[in-house]
């Protein structure tokens, strides 16, 4: 019993923190407001020459030969 | 710290994160009339006690609700006459963009508007789509998350079976 107590502060940590993330503090877009995320201005892949751009800047920095179209890593010599 | 505190704490964290609110197998489900749920196609609902219903939530930008339209409608042809309602539940937010939805699928089952997204709201779908089936008491019987084609069409007919074979 007297090891129970001395859990409780840690008890009641975890209950805030919990139902800080499950609760009403946290602003959550729910399942059925997601109207506007589903845009098209929203869509990361609307602009195929932006998306053309942002993956040379990825294959070119991150040395990654192929970019996102192939698995493994690159050779570093981009 | 024992594994006994360890298993204390590990129960409560799930416990607290699990507090969704949403509706589960065996609660009642909402009523699915009022002034606030306007019909957008079929017929009017009619007494879903001792019936099997079908509650679908849908949103006209939701890819996998227009995959699950034909599919639901199917259902409707093939189970309306032993004892299913279908009922498609609109959630958009734009009265406009829902009727479109409805009018170039033109679903034969019953559809209806929560334009105030009160019913949503009550149910707290966990996504979109999801549909909920209903036995013979009103008693939530089954929960689908999502729509996954053939695979969701064959669940859905097996459940709607078993239901059906259960003595009203």
């Amino acid at each position: 019993m007297r090891r129970l107590f001395r859990l409780l502060p840690l008890l009641a940590a975890v209950v805030l923190l919990g139902s800080g993330c499950a609760g009403t503090n946290l602003v959550r877009v729910q399942p059925w407001e997601r109207a506007t995320l589903t845009s098209y201005a929203l869509r990361p892949d609307r602009d195929a020459l932006h998306t053309a751009m942002m993956e040379h800047t990825f294959f070119s920095r991150e040395a990654a030969a192929g970019g996102r179209g192939v698995g493994g890593n690159g050779c570093g010599c981009n | 710290m024992s594994r006994r505190e360890l298993s204390l704490l590990a129960a409560v964290v799930v416990a607290v994160t699990s507090l969704r609110g949403a509706i589960q197998p065996g609660d009642r489900f909402p009523a699915l009339t009022g002034d606030d749920l306007p019909r957008l196609a079929g017929e009017a609902l009619p007494e879903p006690a001792g019936r099997i219903v079908l509650v679908d939530f849908w949103a006209s930008w939701c890819g996998p609700c227009k995959a699950s339209f034909p599919v639901l409608d199917q259902l409707h042809r093939d189970y309306g006459a032993k004892g299913l309602v279908v009922v498609g539940v609109g959630v958009d937010e734009k009265p406009a963009a829902a009727a479109d939805f409805v009018r170039r699928l033109a679903p034969g089952f019953t559809v209806v508007h929560d334009r105030a997204q009160r019913l949503v709201k009550a149910v707290a779908v966990p996504t979109m789509p999801t549909s909920y089936l209903l036995g013979r008491d009103g008693r939530v019987r089954f929960v689908h998350r999502g729509f996954h084609g053939e695979r969701s069409a064959r669940e859905l007919r097996a459940q709607i079976e078993t239901l059906l074979a259960e003595k009203p």
